[in-house]
């Protein structure tokens, strides 16, 4: 083959894809967020934590920086607890996080706040969680907490067992094993998962972990896991709701009604819930209300916070960060955030919470 | 006895090339020398902490380093080995057709095509492992249990993904199906033709040929070749993360929801959110994978060294 007579167009094509397609995404369309007045912020942001809230950063690092041309925001993916370990220890601007600061870590220094301040967590990020299935011939299924549990430590094990058809007298549910899909990786949806079932039920028997403390069938990432119910028979997972595609997903019992998720719903029960106690006051760290019996409400929600100083050593880095982060928790950041990570936004209230505490933050 | 010719070597005078290839090429040896010593030695610094960790550092029912890694070592060399067994016969056959049956056209298009099939990055094989793959066989897997049930192998209950360190044993041996194949082939189209052709002139069929006069011959080289899949086998990462659905335990079952894993694909999915001492746990696991497979490869070289004598290849 005369290697010259295609190499060269073909090098021709490979350089313009390359240099066509690295257009910055700050060079975009419309300025759409900010107040319209040019922006004076400039920097670079480093921030980490929490896989869970990659695609919504991306997507809010990507309007903030159309809104704001001089400033830089890289979102690291790396886990919650990589995240607040790189935020304790100086190396990020703030962390995000599945998980609220432990008392243990608040009682340490952070190395990016001035000396003697600490560090407060703001919820940013609600994400309802689904229990999805894939049984042939079943579309729509009811489950409670407790049956919920037994299907997913292995006492049930077949989709026509009296507690499932108890729940469900209108469905027909073949004589099939079950094929319970949990994530094989360490995830803060396992971890909001185990939670609920901790809380919710009685048979579950097991303590909250990001690691699945049960055997079953293991997959990894959400993808994964979407993908193993998918393609397998009489299966029954856990996913991000944002990711569930076609699949039917479980009802769960709340009160004396099943609720399906819904962003609403998942919103409702964050609003609902308390905050946790024997916290500063600035500190919004949730104690999510898993046994609520409003049927409003959707308990099995994963909520992630950003981890922001209340006043940091480099006030420029404080700027940039309560500009972000205000961002993050606005009604347009939540949008921005619903469309592309689909992610529940935050009731009102607590937006406005958020906000008035970031307006300390310097 | 040759002590005075050594004596008498005649020295060129080095021209300005000799000296800077020469080195370039000391330079290329001890570089490769000095990272593999600084792998070790990182591995070994990083994992010191994990050797004497609590037992809260680790999840489940584990204790010590020594429980959580055993099963894991357990699952990488199962998942490797049933693989091989899968892949070489294969391989050699694949080998033996294109090197002595095929016509020379047909067998330079399969070299290729099999050539190819090294070049696919193993996320691939992984997708097509839990997309295609793993719905295709369990069926397959139901019908086995049914007959095969009563074989420790083949108890159910059938994994209701098909997700099972079966699965993940057939896609590894498609992954280093191609390197043992490559490396048989070369072997094979060795053999010396004198040794071929008095085999044949004493009567021997093409089989006879080949089990008397190619094999032989070849044996060393399909047994380096096997340990360069093994190899291969016993570090891949992603397709058998993405493939497997795993357990912590020590399982022999092959056709059920919970497997051993293996320690690439451990550490790949606990990483991301590993922190503390469990870095250095996952970073200890890899010392050990590293240890497995100086070890899978020391005892290829002794095998491969004793047969040496009784092949034709002397």
């Amino acid at each position: 083959m005369n290697f010259k007579r295609f190499g060269r167009p073909a090098a021709i094509a490979f350089v313009a894809v390359i240099a066509l397609s690295s257009c910055a995404a700050n060079e975009g369309d419309t300025a759409s967020t900010g107040d319209g007045a040019e922006s004076t912020l400039t920097g670079t942001l480093n921030a980490g934590g929490a896989s869970s809230q990659g695609a919504a950063q991306e997507a809010w690092a990507a309007a903030f920086q159309i809104a704001n041309p001089d400033v830089t925001i890289n979102y690291d993916p790396s886990g919650s607890g990589a995240g607040r370990e790189a935020f304790i220890a100086g190396g990020s601007g703030f962390a995000g996080s599945d998980s609220y600061l432990s008392e243990e870590e608040l009682a340490g220094e952070f190395g990016a706040c001035a000396p003697d301040t600490l560090a407060v967590d703001l919820p940013v990020y609600i994400s309802p969680i689904a229990v999805i299935f894939n049984v042939e011939g079943v579309d729509e299924l009811n489950l409670d907490a407790d049956t919920l549990a037994s299907i997913f430590n292995g006492t049930i094990t077949n989709w026509n067992d009296a507690a499932i058809v108890a729940l469900n007298p209108d469905a027909t549910l073949p004589d099939l094993a079950i094929a319970a899909v949990h994530r094989s990786d360490d995830s803060g949806t396992t971890e909001n998962f185990t939670d609920y079932l901790a809380q919710a039920s009685t048979t579950w028997g097991e303590e909250a972990s990001d690691t699945f403390p049960f055997g079953g069938e293991g997959a990894q990432g959400t993808s994964g896991v979407v993908s193993a119910v998918t393609n397998g028979v009489g299966t029954i997972g856990y996913a991000d709701a944002s990711q569930v595609n076609d699949l039917s997903t479980v009802a769960l019992k709340v009160g004396d009604e099943f609720v399906a998720y819904t962003p609403e719903a998942a919103a409702e029960v964050v609003a609902g819930s308390p905050l946790v106690e024997g916290r500063a006051a600035d500190d919004l760290a949730l104690d999510l209300n898993r046994q609520t019996t409003n049927p409003e409400e959707y308990p099995l929600v994963l909520v992630s916070y950003a981890i922001v100083c209340n006043e940091y050593a480099d006030a420029e880095q404080g700027e940039l960060v309560n500009a972000y982060v205000t961002y993050m928790a606005s009604e347009a950041g939540q949008a921005v955030a619903e469309e592309s990570a689909g992610i529940a936004p935050l009731s009102a209230e607590l937006s406005e919470n958020v906000a008035s505490i970031l307006a300390t933050v310097k | 006895m040759t002590t005075t010719v050594a004596a008498t070597t005649i020295k060129a005078r080095q021209r300005p090339g000799d000296r800077v290839f020469s080195t370039a090429t000391v330079v290329s040896g001890s570089l490769i020398l000095a990272v593999l010593a600084a792998v070790a030695l990182f591995l070994l610094v990083e994992s010191l902490p994990a050797f004497v960790a609590e037992a809260d550092a680790f999840s489940g029912e584990t204790n010590n380093f020594m429980e959580y890694v055993g099963p894991l070592v357990f699952g990488t060399v199962w998942a490797a080995i049933l693989a091989l067994l899968m892949a070489v016969p294969v391989a050699i056959g694949i080998a033996l057709f294109i090197s002595h049956f095929a016509p020379r056209k047909l067998a330079q298009g399969l070299g290729y095509l099999i050539d190819l099939l090294a070049a696919v990055p193993s996320v691939v094989f992984g997708l097509w492992g839990i997309t295609v793959l793993a719905p295709l066989v369990r069926p397959f897997y139901v019908t086995l249990t049914e007959w095969f049930g009563w074989f420790p192998l083949f108890e159910g209950p059938v994994s209701g993904t098909g997700r099972t360190i079966l699965t993940v044993a057939v896609v590894l041996a498609v992954m280093i199906l191609p390197i043992i194949t490559a490396i048989c082939r070369e072997i094979f189209l060795q053999t010396p033709l004198l040794h071929e052709e008095a085999a044949l002139a004493l009567g021997a069929t093409r089989w006879e040929m080949i089990s008397m006069a190619v094999l032989p011959f070849g044996r060393p080289g399909i047994i380096s070749a096997s340990m360069l899949g093994l190899g291969r086998a016993l570090g891949e990462t992603m397709a058998v993360a993405m493939v497997l659905s795993p357990s912590a335990e020590v399982i022999f079952q092959l056709l059920t929801a919970e497997n051993p894993t293996t320690i690439a694909a451990n550490i790949a999915l606990n990483f991301p959110e590993a922190h503390g001492v469990g870095v250095n746990i996952l970073l200890a696991t890899g010392l050990i994978l590293f240890l497995v497979t100086l070890v899978v490869n020391m005892i290829a070289r002794v095998i491969i060294n004793s047969r040496k004598a009784f092949s034709g290849a002397n």
